[in-house]
């Protein structure tokens, strides 16, 4: 909302600063978002008179013109613009000037060959209008030499406002004023209207064919005008505040718009043919607004037509053809009320954004619809003479009577200070409303322009903010004796503990988009419809991501791309398996491409290699393990995986049956279809399948167990075919003796010269650990015997000589 | 001098002269071996007469106890040499460059540690923290906050949307959290205390707006918490979070559906350059908005505003990261440029606690 200083000065009186007024609108609600004041920074620009105006030497387009600036001597300046011919008086920027519109400085040119000194200038390199079409014309008589912006008056600070939207009455400078007026920066000029009488019966009939779409309507005849532009004050308003003047008649209903908050819309009354309905549009009606665009219409959009069909978009924006010209003599002025959702759906739909249904769609005050009509009559006849015809208004009432019962207590309950009824009668009063009552509860009459205010909160806030939200003193706001037990739920600890295990492990965390695109959706498992967005801004953010890792691949390969190919990101993240709360999980993922093992990114003396499926194994584990998962409980199965992995370099990690996650190489397929370069190793494990840890009574952790007995450790090697697991083999030699065998560990693995092509070497060391008394060399000998045949039983093993 | 004599200056000479342990390990044989020329001398006394036996025995075991000393004394010089000479052959080069530990490598995204300092901050002041599902109902997100069916104020957020179920109804992608704050109320009797952190969508793409985003909320709902509280806890947790001493807020009265009054904050700071300072300069920056929660959003969540009170706020976390950390585009939070998160990410040490520090 954009208002000049004069022009709220027609509403306030006041003597406040410039400076003062704006920031008490930003304290009461109505924040200033820039204060524009065109004269200080068109300071240079002067006006100037062409005298000559020749064709240039080199260019067909271009004009050598000889310039009075007022200064001296003419100066030469080269001009493009169709416009400029002797005699014209326009406005010149000397070289120095900075042209706001443009961001730069002027200098002494030299055009094709010809030396310019200055610019002559178009209201849009003013920034002053979005005018370019030619170099600015002033009328003959203006003072050559004299500077533009003071003798145009664009003196007027521009005031632009952040409005909220449930300020409709302040889209209005009368509400502006009103409001200030409360917040004692003034007083509100409010003058009553006096009813325009008219002179004729209006000969145009309405009838409002559905009382929902269009609950009020009023129209009048003004005839025998003479349209033409409009006062100079009221064109430079509408320039200041960003509307080009078109004629009288028409600035009328933009300067309405402005000032009272209610739009209106005049038709030419020659070009009207019988009477007028409002209705909803047929299927397949088009009319020609007044932007120029044809719009096709259904019933869902509410028009005013008349025997020709459609003349308006009620409530949006006008008909070309029933518009009105510097030709038009008889014009019907409309003010009506329209349904705010209807509006708001229709210029939706028909992607029209007016002043008009900016206003309609919040709402305009309904009581002023038909004053309204009144302040246009009397401006149509003030710029443009003409008689009027008696108003005719459909429907009901336009009153409003909410009343709330309101306890002054609850300002003090609410916003924590204490404001007396006389105070909040103040207040309320100055902006319209009727207190009645001496309390402790009194009755709030609600002015109809103020439709956001139903009850006694939005009292309160009306209160509030005119006293000044800075006069709330600040209460400590004690937690009590509530226990300080932690706050995160388990979930929301296992996400922080796996971001930081990660990261402890080198891995750089990344934070990728929610949605990916469908073909990548369905690598992983998504691409479901219920999945899919209905309006994604582009067609690779189209789909809730299944997983991470499309994204991490992505990731990962902009960084190849960029010269870092040696990596390791991981992402911990929601990814979505369904459209139910429920089926939004936590994941936790990651990726490692290039020379990136666990030892580190990149090349190094101390030995390097490509990241391989046991990096991301190794991920994994170091995850879980942050994220407090049975580490025990832990298998890796290699029969069940899906369809993104590598088949012989991956596996799933489970808990019995349950999944948690998955490791290994990518599929090249996948890699190949997400643009990807490979070989690239991924993890992805579901933070919300780890099993929850049993809640212990005490944090005392069990007794330690200190053995008085020497472990004893002893090695086995044992050759296997190649495609027995290391897992088996382990869990065989574990099994011998659960309680003795406190560990098993693989610490070689071999394969190659002397051992056969389809076998290889496995060698275990097996810790024992005697608890009753030290192991003699016999019985130690019979635990080994009894590991090697257990071995040799589950994986056909046989003791390496 | 007497024959002795002469030996054992001869094999104190030896000894001197023995260059290494073996050699020395050859005089000493030679010397006090079974056939060694001191042992020879020994095996004389036999022969002695009693008396000539005590004064040459003494003067024999005399000689070999200088003799053993000199051997130890020169054992241990040539075994000192010897292990000198070991180690300064035994030399590495120690300006080998090492790796980077791990935990120094590795990064935490500034997201994620912002998120952990928030959390920080007012689990401190008693809050618990509430998450729920990107994926809402209209009614959540909407209408239980108070946005009427086809009201403005809907469009006040660009919302994603899924496509029709065969019911009508469609779901969307949360434009804010506060449907987590529904949730909490629909599921929790007063009073509440909660912080709703979480990724938020509105269709939107430039410099400053991403289609995706961050929220923290904050709920309370008691029987007497006012503005006047709801002030103080945003100023204490402003002067926490961007750890400064003092810091002037500015409460403007704005306009949210779900809240009544409402308020926007602003926050004092000194803009130069690419820099932002708090607590100083003459600049305002707004950072959150909040206010008492709207009766109407009461009333939907089954709480009777007569009697329970309560307000809201809330706030981006990427905007405040990117204010705390002096990142410049929203956009690089998403994008994952490793030279990017290298550089404003965090260690994974570097854990947010109030008693060491939000920041180190």
């Amino acid at each position: 909302m954009k208002l000049t200083l004069s022009w709220l000065k027609d509403h306030l009186d006041t003597v406040e600063p410039l400076e003062k007024l704006a920031d008490k609108l930003t304290m009461i609600g109505l924040e200033v978002e820039d204060i524009v004041d065109k004269a200080a920074l068109l300071k240079p620009f002067v006006i100037a008179k062409v005298l000559t105006a020749g064709k240039h030497p080199n260019a067909d387009k271009l004009q050598v013109c000889s310039v009075d600036t007022g200064a001296g001597e003419p100066v030469q300046v080269v001009c493009g613009a169709p416009n400029a011919r002797a005699g014209l008086v326009t406005v010149f920027a000397a070289p120095g000037t900075y042209i706001p519109a443009k961001d730069f400085t002027i200098g002494v040119g030299n055009i094709r060959g010809v030396e310019s000194r200055g610019m002559l200038c178009s209201a849009a390199e003013l920034a002053i209008s979005e005018d370019h079409d030619g170099i600015i014309e002033l009328p003959a008589d203006a003072p050559v030499g004299a500077a533009y912006a003071e003798w145009a008056e664009l003196g007027d600070p521009v005031l632009d406002i952040n409005l909220t939207p449930n300020r409709q009455d302040c889209a209005g400078v009368h509400g502006i004023a009103r409001d200030l007026a409360a917040a004692d920066m003034g007083r509100l000029k409010d003058q009553p209207l006096k009813p325009i009488k008219g002179e004729f019966p209006c000969p145009v009939k309405v009838t409002v064919e559905d009382e929902a779409l269009c609950p009020g309507f009023a129209l009048r005849l003004v005839r025998g005008v003479k349209n033409g532009p409009s006062p100079e004050w009221l064109q430079k308003r509408l320039t200041a505040i960003g509307l080009r003047p078109i004629n009288a008649l028409v600035d009328i209903t933009n300067y309405l718009t402005f000032d009272r908050s209610r739009p209106l819309h005049v038709f030419d009354a020659a070009k009207v043919k019988g009477n007028l309905v409002v209705r909803r549009a047929k299927d397949g009606e088009t009319l020609l607004a007044l932007d120029g665009r044809t719009y096709t219409l259904d019933p869902s959009v509410c028009v005013i037509a008349d025997d020709h069909g459609v003349e308006s978009l009620a409530g949006i924006m006008g008909g070309e053809l029933s518009g009105c010209s510097a030709d038009t003599t008889d014009v019907l002025i409309e003010s009506a009320l329209w349904n705010e959702i209807n509006i708001a759906q229709s210029g939706r739909k028909l992607a029209i954004n007016t002043d008009a249904r900016y206003r309609f769609e919040r709402g305009v005050d309904p009581a002023f619809m038909v004053p309204g009509l009144e302040l246009a009559t009397k401006l149509v006849m003030e710029f443009c003479g003409g008689t009027p015809s008696e108003a005719i208004v459909v429907g009901r009432s336009f009153g409003d009577d909410r009343v709330i019962d309101f306890p002054l207590s609850e300002t003090k309950r609410l916003a924590g200070i204490d404001v007396s009824l006389t105070e909040a009668r103040r207040i309320l009063t100055h902006l319209g409303f009727i207190v009645a009552g001496q309390g402790p509860v009194v009755k709030v009459a609600v002015p109809s322009w103020r439709s956001d205010v139903h009850g006694k909160a939005d009292i309160v806030e009306e209160i509030v903010r005119i006293v000044g939200v800075d006069q709330v003193p600040m209460v400590p706001f004690e937690r009590g004796d509530k226990p300080r037990k932690p706050v995160l739920t388990p979930i929301q600890n296992r996400t922080r503990r796996a971001k930081r295990g990660l990261a402890a492990r080198g891995l750089t965390e990344a934070v990728t988009w929610s949605f990916i695109g469908k073909d990548a959706a369905e690598l992983f498992g998504g691409g479901q419809a219920e999945l899919a967005l209905a309006n994604p801004i582009a067609s690779d953010l189209s789909d809730m991501r299944p997983s991470l890792l499309p994204g991490l691949i992505a990731a990962a390969q902009a960084n190849a791309d960029r010269s870092y190919p040696d990596l390791a990101l991981f992402e911990v993240g929601q990814v979505f398996k369904g459209d139910k709360p429920q089926d939004q999980m936590m994941a936790a993922s990651g990726v490692r491409r290039g020379v990136a093992s666990s030892a580190g990114l990149g090349r190094h003396w101390s030995g390097s290699a490509p990241a391989s499926a046991l990096d991301a194994k190794a991920d994994a584990f170091a995850v879980l393990a942050a994220a407090g998962a049975p580490m025990q409980g832990l298998q890796v199965a290699t029969n069940k995986l899906p369809g993104w992995l590598h088949p012989g370099r991956s596996g799933a990690i489970q808990i019995g049956p349950n999944v948690l996650g998955y490791f290994g190489e990518l599929h090249p397929r996948v890699l190949e279809a997400l643009k990807a370069d490979g070989p690239v190793v991924a993890f992805e494990v579901i933070l919300d399948k780890i099993p929850d840890a049993k809640q212990k009574p005490t944090r005392a952790k069990p007794q330690i167990e200190l053995s008085a007995f020497h472990p004893v450790s002893r090695d086995f090697a044992f050759i296997v075919d190649r495609k027995v697991a290391a897992a088996d083999l382990v869990r065989a030699a574990q099994s011998v003796d659960k309680k003795l065998i406190t560990s098993v560990g693989v610490f070689d693995v071999y394969e190659g010269k002397g051992i056969d092509p389809d076998k290889k070497s496995i060698a275990i060391a097996v810790t024992l650990q005697p608890r009753e008394k030290t192991m003699t060399d016999a019985e130690i000998d019979a635990v080994g015997a009894k590991i090697v045949a257990e071995v040799t039983k589950k994986t056909g093993g046989v003791l390496r000589g | 001098m007497s024959n002795l004599e002469n030996l054992q200056s001869q094999i104190l000479a030896d000894i001197t002269a023995a260059s290494d342990e073996a050699a020395l390990e050859a005089v000493r044989v030679g010397a006090l071996g079974k056939k060694g020329s001191v042992s020879a001398l020994l095996a004389t006394l036999g022969k002695m007469d009693p008396e000539q036996r005590k004064t040459e025995g003494a003067a024999i075991n005399l000689a070999k106890d200088s003799i053993n000393a000199a051997l130890i004394a020169r054992r241990d010089v040539l075994k000192a040499a010897a292990l000198d000479a070991r180690l300064k052959a035994e030399t590495i080069d120690v300006t080998l460059p090492l790796r980077e530990p791990l935990a120094e490598q590795g990064r935490i995204h500034p997201l994620s540690q912002v998120w952990d300092e928030v959390t920080t901050i007012f689990a401190d002041m008693g809050f618990a923290v509430a998450e729920g599902p990107d994926i809402e109902t209209d009614d959540y997100n909407f209408t239980k906050l108070n946005f009427p069916v086809g009201h403005p104020a809907r469009e006040m957020h660009d919302t994603f949307f899924f496509n029709p179920k065969e019911d009508g109804s469609r779901l969307l992608l949360r434009t804010h959290t506060s449907p987590v704050q529904v949730r909490t109320m629909l599921s929790q009797k007063p009073p509440i205390r909660v912080i709703c952190p979480g990724r938020t969508y509105r269709i939107d793409s430039d410099a400053t707006h991403t289609p995706q985003f961050h929220q923290v909320e904050g709920l309370v709902i008691d029987k007497g918490s006012h503005l006047g509280h709801l002030k103080w806890i945003l100023h204490e947790f402003c002067k926490a979070f961007f750890e400064v001493d003092q810091l002037n807020m500015r409460f403007r009265p704005s306009f949210f559906p779900f809240t009544e009054p409402s308020l926007e904050v602003d926050i004092q700071c000194r803009r130069s350059g690419g820099e932002i300072r708090f607590g100083e300069g003459e600049d305002w920056l707004e950072i959150l908005g909040c206010g008492m929660v709207h009766p109407n959003v009461l009333r939907a969540c089954d709480i009777d505003p007569d009697v329970y009170q309560g307000f809201a706020w809330g706030m981006g976390i990427d905007r405040i990261a990117m204010l705390k950390y002096g990142m410049s585009d929203l956009r690089q939070l998403f994008e994952a440029d490793a030279r990017w998160l290298a550089h404003y990410g965090f260690k994974p040490l570097d854990i947010p606690t109030l008693a060491g520090g939000l920041s180190s």
